[in-house]
């Protein structure tokens, strides 16, 4: 679930003030940085693999429509049901069909940011089905009613303090600690005892194998790995873009996720579905069902200058290195994705009109397309955005939305000087001539800044009076 | 490309023009000292960098034009100014695709060279420091780190100078947070950004830093000023032409 973008600036800017954001914040992202960094400080062999992870998932965009029919195919003949959902309210509708069909008032979720894109936990709770988190980091927002800030870590912005003081007040029977690893055994018994009861548990999807009709997930807590086989029915809820060709593309995708992601070689999960539980099989769901979302991706999809932005393998990896935000953590951004992947892929699925205003969170540092696993421009598609928020057409949602006439005559009037060699000149002699005369304090630059100190003859000057010498 | 030219174009950029001119006089004297001869087009005036990074690419456009214009030819095209060059290399093909001058634009593309690394790559330049010892740190601008790849260069023109010192500040990579239009519109932000910088920059006690970008500068700068430290940048070309005896009659 999102808000509003409206006010970005504002929520920003309170953020800034935010203590957890001004401390610890910013370390716990430097601490990420560098386990990533473990992994690649060898430039050449990162710039292989982001090559390789960029083809693969580029092939497999470039095939979409064709892919998705062979894992329906694969996916139906492994016993598994496919839904197709064109948007949020389909897709919500579609799972809360299958829990009552099952007569369930009760599910169990492991981490998936498409359901929190599709605000599926509300939309089930004021239909009288019970949600309970089973992510130890979507657990502790549950209990405190917030949303993720991050997509990997969704309660990174929260410190242990904080937790250690929510846990003290939802189980007084347990005395105060800051040890992880006790309030980690805390959750645990809880939520064990919640796996035995429940029958239906939803996951998200990292890859679906065409060739296979497999579904992979990923993950670190074995949580997922108890939604998915310990419940009757297991619900998969993800995005369309998430498909790749062959089995052989995975490996290399992880090796990918799992470094960029949290600096890990390898997760201590990774699952691999690819049916119910068959005759004779112990364990696992006797159904299984895969949501496939699309809410907006066709659009992005048949967009040429955006596809790229379908190759995210949700890493979270431009969001840790993001310097606005570190700055201003996750929830200022009002959005299900924050960080770069979130400034581009928001205004593209609600249009300019709701998220434009994000493009300008960004000083267009690159430091998230360096880092990007499958090569996507990050910088470059804020850019290209920015023009379809600023043109009068373009082929984005609402483009030109953000078209201000005082802008555009501003931008109008610069060209006009600069696309002028000789008024470039005259006007800036002038105002080399004029310099004590011009204003000292132009806000909101001068808040933070002393205005530059304008020069007294300008390069073009100094240099035709040096060539003047030198004759 | 590599190979030593006889001829180069200085494109000087619009910042260097109105705040920073004694940068681009310190280019030109410096490739002049190697043994070049460098032209500098009087009908040069802004890359368009500004109008483009806020999405008039409209305005951009006709302003870029004027450059590809005034720096016709085969001589390199050497760019005192990270962002800049970064700008005519990498984003003029971005701006010119499917525009009647998308050839013109490529054609100057291959031949935009980054100052310092004109210097270290193509001049192979060796340097006499003549200066006495001074503690220096280097802010590479984010397009010099990460569009045009020459952050190695400013460094190893600094490690070439026996008496200079160059310690690393924190969180070097990150960017100051000038961003252009960003300052503005998201000014609490930058301001966060750079007093961050700036804060690094002062723990490393040095007696200068030293940048191949003035947008930087001038934000790194103003932001030094404000706080009242009597830490400021000095722009590379600068640099070496005071350390190597270059300037002193101006
Ligand atoms: S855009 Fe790239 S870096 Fe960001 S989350 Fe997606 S894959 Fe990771």
């Amino acid at each position: 679930m999102v808000t509003k973008t409206v006010d970005f600036s504002a929520r920003a800017v309170e953020a800034l003030h935010n203590a957890r954001l001004r401390g610890s914040f910013r370390d716990a992202m430097d601490d990420l940085i560098r386990k990533r960094l473990d992994h690649f400080r060898d430039e050449t062999l990162f710039r292989e693999l982001s090559g390789e992870g960029a083809a693969i998932r580029a092939r497999a965009l470039s095939r979409l429509p064709e892919l998705l029919e062979q894992l329906e195919r694969k996916l139906v003949s492994n016993g598994i049901t496919v839904h197709w959902a064109e948007d949020a309210a389909q897709a919500n509708e579609t799972v809360l069909k299958i829990i009552r069909a099952h007569d369930s008032r009760r599910v169990i979720k492991g981490k998936s940011m498409v359901t929190e894109e599709i605000g599926l936990n509300d939309f089930l709770e004021t239909r009288n089905v019970e949600v309970l988190e089973s992510d130890l980091g979507e657990y502790i927002l549950q209990l405190l009613d917030e949303r993720p800030s991050h997509i990997v870590m969704p309660a990174i912005h929260k410190t242990k303090a904080q937790i250690a003081e929510l846990f003290a007040r939802k189980f007084p029977e347990i005395p105060y600690t800051e040890d992880v690893d006790t309030l980690t055994a805390t959750a645990r018994r809880v939520l064990r005892d919640a796996f035995r009861s429940t029958r239906i548990g939803i996951s998200g999807v990292n890859f679906m194998v065409a060739e296979t009709g497999t579904l992979c997930l990923v993950e670190n807590e074995g949580n997922g790995r108890m939604c998915t086989t310990i419940p009757d029915v297991h619900i998969a809820v993800t995005g369309i873009e998430k498909v790749v060709e062959k089995l052989a593309d995975v490996p290399p995708l992880l090796a990918l996720l799992t470094r960029s992601a949290t600096g890990q070689p390898i997760t201590t999960y990774f699952n691999m579905i690819s049916s119910p539980r068959r005759e004779g099989e112990k364990d696992g769901p006797k159904e299984v069902h895969l949501v496939l979302v699309d809410n907006g991706r066709s659009d992005i999809f048949a967009n040429p200058d955006f596809q790229e932005t379908l190759r995210c393998i949700r890493c979270g990896a431009c969001i840790n290195h993001c310097p606005v935000y570190t700055r201003i953590g996750g929830h200022s951004y009002g959005t299900t994705y924050p960080g770069p992947i979130g400034t581009v892929f928001a205004p593209l699925q609600d249009g300019l009109k709701e998220r434009g205003e994000l493009l300008s969170a960004s000083t267009l540092c690159n430091a998230c397309t360096e880092v990007c696993p499958v090569r996507i421009p990050l910088a470059g598609l804020i850019n290209r955005l920015r023009a379809e928020y600023a043109a009068p057409r373009g082929n984005v949602k609402d483009a030109g939305s953000g078209r201000s006439w005082k802008e555009a005559m501003a931008w109008k009037l610069w060209s006009a000087v600069y696309a002028r060699p000789r008024l470039y000149q005259r006007l800036l002699n002038w105002g080399l001539k004029h310099r004590d005369r011009l204003p000292r304090e132009l806000a909101p630059w001068s808040d933070s800044r002393a205005m530059p100190v304008i020069a007294e003859k300008s390069l073009h000057q100094l240099v035709r009076e040096k060539s003047e010498a030198d004759q | 490309m590599r190979e030593k030219p006889t001829q180069v174009l200085l494109f000087g950029s619009c910042l260097i023009d109105v705040l920073y001119p004694q940068a681009g006089m310190d280019a030109i004297a410096l490739l002049e000292r190697e043994g070049i001869e460098v032209v500098f087009p009087q009908a040069q005036t802004c890359c368009g960098q500004p109008a483009f990074n806020a999405g008039y690419r409209d305005e951009a456009r006709k302003v870029a034009r004027v450059q590809l214009d005034c720096l016709q030819g085969d001589a390199p095209v050497v760019v005192p100014s990270a962002s800049c060059a970064a700008m005519m290399k990498h984003h003029y093909v971005e701006l010119f695709r499917d525009q009647p001058e998308a050839e013109a634009a490529a054609q100057l593309a291959a031949r935009i060279v980054e100052f310092t690394e004109f210097l270290v790559d193509v001049l192979r330049i060796r340097l006499q420091d003549q200066g006495p010892d001074i503690r220096v740190a280097v802010h590479s601008s984010c397009s010099a780190r990460r569009e045009m790849n020459v952050a190695v260069q400013i460094e190893s023109l600094l490690e070439q100078l026996a008496q200079v010192e160059l310690v690393h500040q924190d969180h070097k990579a990150e960017c100051c947070g000038f961003g252009g239009t960003f300052a503005v519109k998201q000014a609490e932000i930058s301001a966060a950004m750079v007093a961050d910088k700036t804060a690094a920059l002062l723990r490393c006690e040095i007696d200068r830093y030293i940048t191949q970008d003035c947008g930087c500068m001038m934000n790194i700068d103003g932001a030094l000023a404000s706080q009242q430290a009597p830490l400021r940048g000095t722009h590379i070309a600068t640099f070496l032409m005071e350390r190597t005896g270059g300037n002193e009659d101006s």
